[in-house]
């Protein structure tokens, strides 16, 4: 994890961020690679979105060093915001300008000629499928069309770095892959994505690598992959108990599985092979209500560092 | 005729429930009640500056019945009736088009057993019991600073609550056919003619005798003319035609309000 | 210099859309209250004589007063919900900040544009009060960047107010006991004489009243009668407009930094 700092695209040692009495984030490491899809994944309240604005250039580092495209924030944060493509939590965008006036005039802000920012927001329309809506006031759009708008906007001064700052929260299933679908083709042009989630599907699906963040700190780093592979197991069992049998269960599941985790509502064995445990839990005289045998994921992996889930 | 009848029995059987619209809103403004409170003052500001600042320069003016008044005593009936309309009209558009198209108030207070023109009626008893409260306000300082203390002026209470009620079924009528913010540039371009000649600060014998017979058919001056003729104690029939003019402007209001909320929220 | 011309550039696109509705309090507004209280009340008053009003007839004394009050009004609203909105609901602001944009040159945008906009309706009003024949005035003219003097001595104070608040709900409170008050009792529609002995001192705190007396002095040519006087005006507009800049900079900047 040493990596070169002249190298990496943003390079971060003992980032702190306080507010006042209150640490949002504390003295974390990182480094993100060109061209890579970078996530932060975690809880809300996790410290993934001050993060953020302290990559973004807009808010100041409390402590530790930052460089973000080889620049310090403190100093250079217009240069490096020149630069910067940001999606932000919570849409900006312009209710009282069309679509394509949303596109055009953000574009002015970096110094581009009005011929330059129509040839653009044209291109731009096209990539986040709004060409037919580009006269169309801003307010009556769905939420996954506001969010493309928001992409479209975001690179609209061809970035080098696109922050993402939980890009799907709220929207339908269909216009989250959409949108998948879309940032993906931009990380195969060589655009660097830093994104925040919470959601595991997410991080598994867009990022080369991720760092779990809980608390204001970070408490693994690597690709989903290994991470999967060093915090859990190939596979797990969940069983589902109905209220009463649940509390009654203990020791009557040791030695079934590698790890066992007592949620609320279900009990979730770790092992393997997961169908080798149903079974087994079967021949024990368990009789649980449901049988779901499913491949481990992130939330199993923040579930097994933290003791908590990532969606509250 | 059968609209009446089916109004009717629903103010008087309704009007019970709509009681509990009026308790929501106190609970609402039990916490900005300094809006309501600082709504009392806009007149009474009016009332020093145009009434007694520039009353000086004025002196006296022809009042109702042809006599000769001071400036205070025929601008203070008028600031009353205007400040009785705008109180009205700003609760029944803009707030009435927030709670309607924003808020979603009614959506879930429907589901209760109130009914549409409870709903009507609740909120324009709210905006009646507002205007009750700064016309007590007002005629308190209008008494502190002897203007008028005709044997009339009691009645001037009913008499703004009526202004209040008319232009405020009026107000929510027009709200209700509303889309955007923009539109309510469209009741400011109503409301302020009327609240500047309506014989609110200078006698009708200024204006050409056209635009005189004109200006007496709009509806604040019925209740200028009324308020002032009350303050004044020079009351005759032309009284009782303000009276029922800005009933059945009421009414047809409340009708109105009535069947597009229907409309509206019922679909 | 170039980065406030894209935020003014920004405010005039967005001012395509919604300039009707601004015909109606720049214009329309102001216009029917020359008409009612300067035509019609002023049948009356200048009847009793017009001594009070040192020869004036009541429209020529009323209307530069109202010209700086409707200035007043506007900045007032300019200062309120367009910050609050950049700031809080549709966070435009924020969406700048994220280019290279610096803080600063998002307020003083925004603040430039706020006086190119009172800079329009004072034009607009002047042109009303030469063409109902209230004007004697070559300087008449200087009654606009007076008049935008006035406005901003308004409209920084309150954009600096503004950009802390996230909700408008504070400024009821400003605008019926600030705003109103100050539009009735600072020269507007009756000379400051006639107010209470006591009180007539006061009527110097008030940045509209110095508006007023600048703008009447300019429009009626009367500005040699107190030269001091019209100086002092100048230099209290100015400081404050100067001062509340740097605190609506530093408002707004601690807003964006904070998210």
């Amino acid at each position: 994890m040493s990596e070169n700092p002249s190298t990496s695209l943003i390079h971060a040692r003992g980032l702190t961020k306080r507010f006042g009495d209150f640490t949002a984030v504390d003295a974390i490491d990182f480094d993100v690679a060109p061209a890579e899809a970078f996530g932060f994944l975690g809880p809300n309240g996790a410290g993934k979105t001050s993060t953020m604005r302290m990559i973004g250039s807009v808010s100041p580092i409390t402590d530790g060093t930052l460089t973000v495209l080889g620049l310090d924030p403190r100093i250079n944060g217009p240069q490096i915001r020149a630069r910067l493509g940001v999606v932000p939590q919570q849409d900006t965008l312009d209710t009282e300008l069309t679509v394509r006036e949303n596109l055009v005039l953000y574009g002015r802000y970096f110094g581009l000629s009005r011929e330059e920012c129509g040839r653009r927001a044209d291109e731009l329309l096209d990539f986040a499928q709004l060409t037919e809506r580009q006269n169309d006031e801003v307010e009556p759009l769905s939420g996954g069309m506001k969010r493309r708008l928001t992409i479209a906007r975001a690179l609209i001064n061809e970035p080098e770095l696109l922050l993402l700052d939980e890009p799907t929260t709220g929207l339908d299933p269909q216009a989250r892959h959409l949108l998948w679908d879309r940032l993906y083709r931009l990380k195969q042009r060589g655009v660097t994505l830093v994104l925040t989630t919470h959601y595991m599907d997410e991080a598994e699906q867009l990022c080369d690598r991720l760092v779990v963040m809980d608390k204001a700190k970070i408490v693994a780093e690597g690709s989903p992959r290994q991470l999967i592979e060093r915090y859990s197991t190939k596979e797990v069992t969940e069983l589902r108990f109905p209220a009463d049998v649940q509390d009654s269960l203990d020791g009557k599941l040791d030695g079934l599985a590698e790890r066992i985790e007592r949620l609320a509502d279900r009990v979730l064995l770790y092992a393997d092979d997961g169908e080798a445990v149903a079974v087994a839990a079967h021949e024990r005289g368990l009789k649980p209500e449901t049988v779901l045998v499913r491949r481990s994921t992130l939330e199993d992996v923040f579930l097994r560092l933290t003791g908590r889930s990532l969606i509250e | 005729m059968t609209l009446p009848l089916r109004v009717t029995p629903t103010l008087m059987f309704g009007s019970r429930r709509a009681l509990r619209l009026i308790e929501r809103n106190l609970y609402v403004y039990r916490r900005t009640w300094i809006v309501i409170v600082s709504g009392f003052f806009e007149p009474l500001f009016y009332l020093l500056s145009i009434g007694f600042g520039l009353g000086r320069l004025v002196g006296n003016v022809p009042g109702p019945g042809g006599t000769e008044i001071p400036y205070q005593l025929f601008i203070a009936p008028a600031l009353l009736a205007s400040s009785s309309m705008n109180g009205a009209i700003t609760e029944a558009t803009l707030n009435f088009f927030f709670k309607l198209k924003y808020q979603k108030t009614f959506d879930s207070i429907l589901s209760t057993p109130l009914s549409v023109a409870d709903i009507a009626l609740g909120e324009l008893g709210w905006a009646l019991i507002r205007g009750a409260l700064y016309t007590v306000g007002f005629l308190g300082v209008m008494v502190i600073l002897s203007i008028g203390v005709s044997p009339w002026l009691l009645l001037t209470l009913p008499a703004a609550l009526l202004i209040s009620f008319a232009f405020g079924a009026v107000g929510m009528a027009a709200t209700s056919f509303m889309r955007t913010w923009q539109d309510f540039d469209l009741i400011q371009l109503v409301v302020l003619p009327m609240f500047l000649f309506s014989g609110t600060f200078y006698p009708l014998d200024a204006y050409p005798d056209a635009f005189r017979i004109v200006v007496q058919l709009t509806p604040l001056y019925q209740g200028v003319d009324l308020l002032r003729s009350l303050a004044v104690g020079v009351v005759g029939p032309s009284a009782i035609v303000h009276v029922a003019y800005l009933t059945v402007m009421g009414i047809a209001g409340l009708v109105v309000v009535s069947r597009r909320l229907d409309k509206l929220l019922l679909k | 210099m170039a980065a406030l011309s894209h935020v003014l550039e920004h405010r005039a696109v967005q001012y395509r859309r919604t300039f009707r509705s601004s015909v109606f309090s720049s214009f329309l507004s102001p216009v029917l209250f020359l008409t009612a209280m300067g035509l019609g009340l002023g049948g009356y008053v200048d009847r009793s004589g017009g001594a009070a009003l040192g020869g004036l007839t009541y429209l020529q004394f009323l209307a530069p007063g109202l010209l700086a009050a409707t200035v007043m009004q506007a900045a007032a609203f300019e200062a309120t919900f367009p910050i609050i909105g950049g700031l809080n609901w549709q966070r435009t602001f924020h969406a700048m900040y994220a280019t290279p944009l610096s803080p600063r040159d998002i307020a003083l945008g925004n603040l430039v544009w706020m006086a190119i906009r009172l800079a329009m309706i004072a034009t607009v009003f002047t042109v009303v009060i030469i063409a109902f024949g209230a004007a004697h005035s070559p300087l008449v003219v200087l009654g606009i960047p007076v008049a935008v003097l006035t406005g901003m001595a308004f409209g920084a104070p309150i954009a600096a107010y503004s950009a802390t608040q996230r909700t408008p709900n504070k400024f009821n409170v400003i605008f019926r006991f600030g705003i109103t008050p100050l539009f009735l009792f600072s020269g507007t529609f009756f000379p400051i004489e006639s107010l209470p002995g006591f009180l007539q001192p006061v009527a110097w705190l008030s940045p509209l009243w110095h508006g007023v007396d600048l703008t009447r002095g300019l429009v009626l040519g009367t500005l040699g009668q107190n030269p001091v006087a019209m100086l002092a005006h100048v230099i209290v507009l100015t400081t404050i407009v100067a001062v509340s800049t740097w605190a609506a900079v530093r408002t707004i900047e601690r807003r964006l930094v904070r998210g």
